[in-house]
This record gives structure tokens, sequence and C-alpha cells, in this order.
């Protein structure tokens, strides 16, 4: 049997708004198989997000355990983290984040240049290109694409470096109908077909029902599904 | 893939960054011209003095090398010159200063063109009363002057009567009697140019010469050339170190305003490359490049302004100013003006690379 991907227990998180302590994660309890696709959903304010940057190394712990591809993040340091950014947790934003001064080519690329690696791209990926569509926008900057397309976009550089987990922050909060569904339909299809592990935060049960697992997030606390 | 990155910030805001680079570029043109003309000015004295067409020059007691020299030297020792062995020719000069680097030279036309080969008159002819002057070619440019044009020195009027070609001592020539009456240095001269049979014999005529004038600075012409350089002038060598300080400062300054509202506005996309796991070295890299290809771009537009300077400078004050173009300092501007911009792109940078990942991602 092999160890989950993610493995989160009593996990909490309290951070300081002004002179008020917030206390975001208030002991979550979770775990995630490889090749899983899990949508957490909650209100704004559930702490969804915090849980969502706490996964990515963007913010560490206060305490509990997170154990994630076999790393503890109670014990990385800030360099440490961005370590795992590199190469275990691949990124999808609602705002895209995509760099404006770059092609869509190049904003793939950077990801591998960041993770040290080199080389043309593998056959793998290259099918990945193919399903999102994106093959002909190589060499397009941002601003020429609609908000589909750079979320397209946004989902292959994420798994350029074949990261561990694909943690997606409300990848269609952007897009209209039409485009969440294309979205979602190809975020499914990567889970799929590659076995991609993916981890999407969302308050649309629209969205969340394309996962094979729903939790519910609120007050700090996760729920499972009813 | 960084320099990539780097290529596309820049042009992505290109008038940001031609202004930096232009304003990078101003320090190195500074640094430039002002060398440029300091060697161009003694590389133009030396062709002047060259132009005389003497083998050895005597200059008064007490006095350096270059430089202007008061009129102090006794006119009989020219006489004497002439009469030493190997001497052919032997003339006394009188020089005037007219403020700042100008100068006005009482000459003997006759003596003086016989030892330079001759004077080549653009336009008119030699002086041959009191009240006339004659002038280089330069200085008529420059001052918008020509045969029979009126030109005050010395609290008097004199008529231009000739231009003469460039290159022979001196701007403005008058006859040497009539400058050593207007002075009151009648019998003094301020250089004695002294002609040989024979130029390999210089170095025993100096010999010669130094056992009766051991007090005077006797040169060969050789000798005399290789003392005009920057090196020479200690108060050139400051001013350079001043306007060497002032580049850096600029530098430094134009490089942190525009790297820090750049840092400022790239808030996010500095946390987009951090959620895509680049470190602190990676963001500092990026800043780094971006600032070092931003001063090599205006290294090359300081150095292309720098021949607009020395176009400027032939053009509207040809004989005020002449200005080189020194090759050898475009390295050492460059690198004073990017070690400016390295210091002035540290602060942000650090900062940029300390940036929080998170916070960078909020930033809208």
């Amino acid at each position: 049997m092999t160890e989950p991907i993610i493995a989160i227990r009593d996990l909490r998180k309290t951070f300081r708004s002004g002179e008020v302590d917030v206390h975001a994660l208030r002991g979550v309890d979770l775990t995630v198989e490889h090749g899983e696709f899990l949508a957490i959903v909650g209100p704004s304010g559930s702490g969804k997000s915090t849980l969502f940057n706490i996964l990515g190394g963007l913010t560490p712990p206060t305490s509990g355990t997170v154990i994630i591809d076999g790393q503890d993040l109670m014990k990385l340091s800030d360099s440490g983290r961005t370590k795992l950014r590199k190469k275990t947790v691949g990124f999808v934003f609602q705002k895209y984040n995509l760099l404006p001064t770059l092609t869509v080519g190049d904003n793939i690329e950077i990801a591998r240049d960041i993770a040290g690696f080199k080389g043309p791209l593998d056959q793998q990926f290259r099918d990945v290109i193919e399903t999102l569509g994106i093959a002909d926008k190589m060499d397009r900057k941002p601003r020429q694409l609609s908000g589909g397309e750079q979320q397209r976009v946004a989902i292959a550089r994420s798994v350029v470096n074949h990261p561990a987990i694909l943690l997606a922050d409300e990848p269609t909060g952007n897009l209209d109908t039409e485009n969440s569904t294309l979205v979602l339909d190809l975020m499914r299809s990567l889970n799929k077909k590659l076995g991609q592990t993916i981890l999407m935060i969302t308050h649309n049960p629209e969205a969340a029902a394309f996962a094979d697992r729903i939790v519910h997030m609120r007050d700090g606390h996760l729920h499972a599904a009813a | 893939m960084v320099y990539k990155l780097v290529w596309e910030n820049l042009k992505h805001r290109p008038v940001r960054t031609l202004l930096s680079s232009l304003a990078i570029g101003l320090g190195v043109t500074m640094m430039l011209t002002l060398v440029g003309v300091g060697e161009g000015m003694l590389r133009d004295q030396e062709a002047r003095t060259r132009g005389v067409g003497a083998d050895i020059i005597i200059r008064p007691a007490g006095s350096s090398a270059i430089g202007i020299t008061p009129p102090n030297i006794n006119e009989r020792l020219v006489a004497w010159a002439k009469e030493q062995p190997h001497v052919t020719q032997a003339t006394g000069v009188t020089i005037q200063p007219l403020g700042g680097v100008s100068t006005v030279h009482g000459v003997d036309l006759d003596e003086l063109s016989k030892m330079s080969g001759g004077f080549t008159f653009i336009n008119g002819r030699p002086f041959q009363s009191g009240q006339e002057a004659i002038i280089d070619e330069y200085y008529a440019k420059e001052k918008k002057l020509h045969v029979g044009s009126v030109v005050k020195i010395l609290n008097r009027d004199w008529n231009v009567t000739g231009i003469f070609r460039g290159g022979k001592l001196t701007r403005m020539m008058l006859p040497k009697s009539v400058l050593q009456d207007l002075t009151a240095t009648t019998g003094k001269v301020s250089v004695i140019y002294v002609k040989l049979d024979d130029p390999k014999q210089t170095q025993a005529v100096i010999a010669h010469f130094k056992q009766t004038l051991s007090d005077y600075p006797i040169y060969s012409m050789d000798e005399l050339a290789s003392q005009f350089s920057v090196n020479s002038i200690p108060e050139l060598k400051t001013f350079i170190g001043v306007v060497m300080t002032l580049s850096v400062l600029f530098g430094f300054l134009v490089v942190f305003l525009a790297m820090y509202t750049a840092i400022l506005e790239r808030t996010r996309e500095i946390g987009i490359l951090k959620a895509l796991g680049a470190g602190q070295s990676y963001v500092l890299g990026i800043l780094l490049r971006e600032t070092i290809l931003m001063a090599i771009i205006g290294s090359l537009m300081g150095i292309g302004m720098s021949y607009v300077t020395r176009w400027l400078i032939a053009t509207f004050i040809p004989a005020s100013m002449t200005q080189a173009i020194v090759y050898s300092w475009w390295p050492i501007a460059s690198g004073i003006t990017l070690g400016g911009a390295l210091l002035g792109v540290l602060y942000p940078a650090i900062k940029a690379a300390r940036q929080d990942a998170l916070e960078s991602l909020s930033y809208d």
C-alpha cells in the first residue's frame, strides 16, 4: 500500500491581522491519495485559501503535521519551501498569473528553467499541450489570449515539470460557463490520462462536481461531503 | 531563458528603458568628453608645437614643460643660440594670455615661416604693420572672422590680414615687437625655438646649451611632446576624478529610482516567479542582469553621444577646444558607470528578492 501523497493532521494556522489573532485553520485533517482529484469547497473566509497556500509552500503552518510527497512541511525552511514549489507542486490561480512580457512558450519555459530542466519538451508534455489546445499559440503574449486560453496556458505551465500535485485555486473564477467547463474537462482529462493528483479549491459546487471527491470547509474545519 | 525575460522586461517599458539608459549614458558622455577634450587639446597643442619645425625648445627658468609662460627670457639669448654649433635657426616667441586657455603669440613671421617650412594662407596675406594680425582657420570659423575683420585684443583693434592653415604654433599671431611694446616686455620672449642642421645632434646641442643655461628647462621636441599628457596636468586629473564621482552618483540615482519603481510595478510578477519556485538568487539575478544590460545600452549611447559632443565642439568652438575620441577610456567610463548602476540596483533588488511570495501574488 502506497503512502498518501498528502497527509494532514491537526493542521492549524494563526496569523496576525492588526492586533487580532485570526485562526484561519483550526485543526484540519485530510488525506489525499496519488492520482486523486479532490475539490475543497467553502465560502469566503472558510480557510480554504490558507490551506492552499500552506500546501503550496507559500506560507508555513503554525502547528500540526503536513506531509506532501514524503516531505514534512513543518520542517521545511524558506528555501525548502521554495524547492517544494519548484518541483513538487504546480499552481493554477484564478487570475492566471502569466508573465505578461513573455510569450506562451516562454511562460512555460521559464517554469522549466527555474526548476533546472533543460533540453526539449518531453513527448508526454507535448501531448498535454495538444490536449489543452494551445500548440498554435506558443508565440503569443498573454494579452493576445482570451481568459480561457490564458488559464489553459497556466495549466500547461503548472504541469510542465511533472509535479506530484497540481494545486488549483478557483481556476474557473474568472471564466464564463463555456470556458469553465472546458478548463475543468481538461483538468479531469489530465487527472484521468496522466494520473495527475489535483487539489482544487472552489466555492462553486458545479466546478467541484468535476472532482472525484469533495470536502467542505467552514470556519477552519474540513467536513466530508454529505 | 533568464536573458530572454530580462530583454523582454526591458522591451516592455521602452520609454523607461530608453530614458534610464540615456541618463546612464550621460555619465559616460561626461567622462569621455572631459577626457577627450583634455587629450584633444593636448594633442592639438603638441601638433601645433611640432608644426613650428624646431628641434629644441628653451623655456624660461622655473617654468614647467607645458603651460603659458610669461615672457622673461632675455631676447639676446636668441642671438646667442643662433651662433652655437649645429644651429641653423633660432627664433623667440612672446606669449600673452587672453583669459582661459586662449593666448596670442607675438612672432617674427619671417623667421617662424622659414623654420616651419612656410605658412599656407587660405585667405589674405601675412601681417605687415603694427595694426595687423593673422589668425588660423579654426579661430576664423569660431569667431566668424574673415580677412578685413577687426578683432579687439588687449584693448586695441587689429585688422585681420590673413587666415592661415592651422597647425602652426598658435591660433592668432601679432608682430612680436608690437606685442612686446604693448605688454611692456620689450627685449623679452617666452620661448626660444631652435632648429639644427642635423636632428641627430639634438642631445649633444642640448647638453652644450645646458652648460650656459643651466637654470633653463631645455627640451628636444620629442621630450616636450611626451609631456603633453593628462598626467602632466594635476588639475585635469583632479577634475576627471570629480566627474567620475559624479558619474557614479548619477548612475546610482538613476538606476535606484528606475529599478525601485520597476520593482514596485512588477511586484506581482516577482510573486509569480517565486510561486514557480524562483529563489532569492534567481530574482536577484534577473534584476542585476537587467541593470547590466541597461548600463551596456547606456554606455553605447554615451559613447555615441561623445561623438556628438565632438561634432558640436568642432562645429561651434573649434579654436577654443578640440575633443579627441579616446578609445582606451571606453571600457573605463563604461565600467565606472556600471559600478554606479550596480550600486543603485542593490537595494531595490535585495528588497525584491526578499519579497514574500504570497504578499506579492496578492498585489494589484
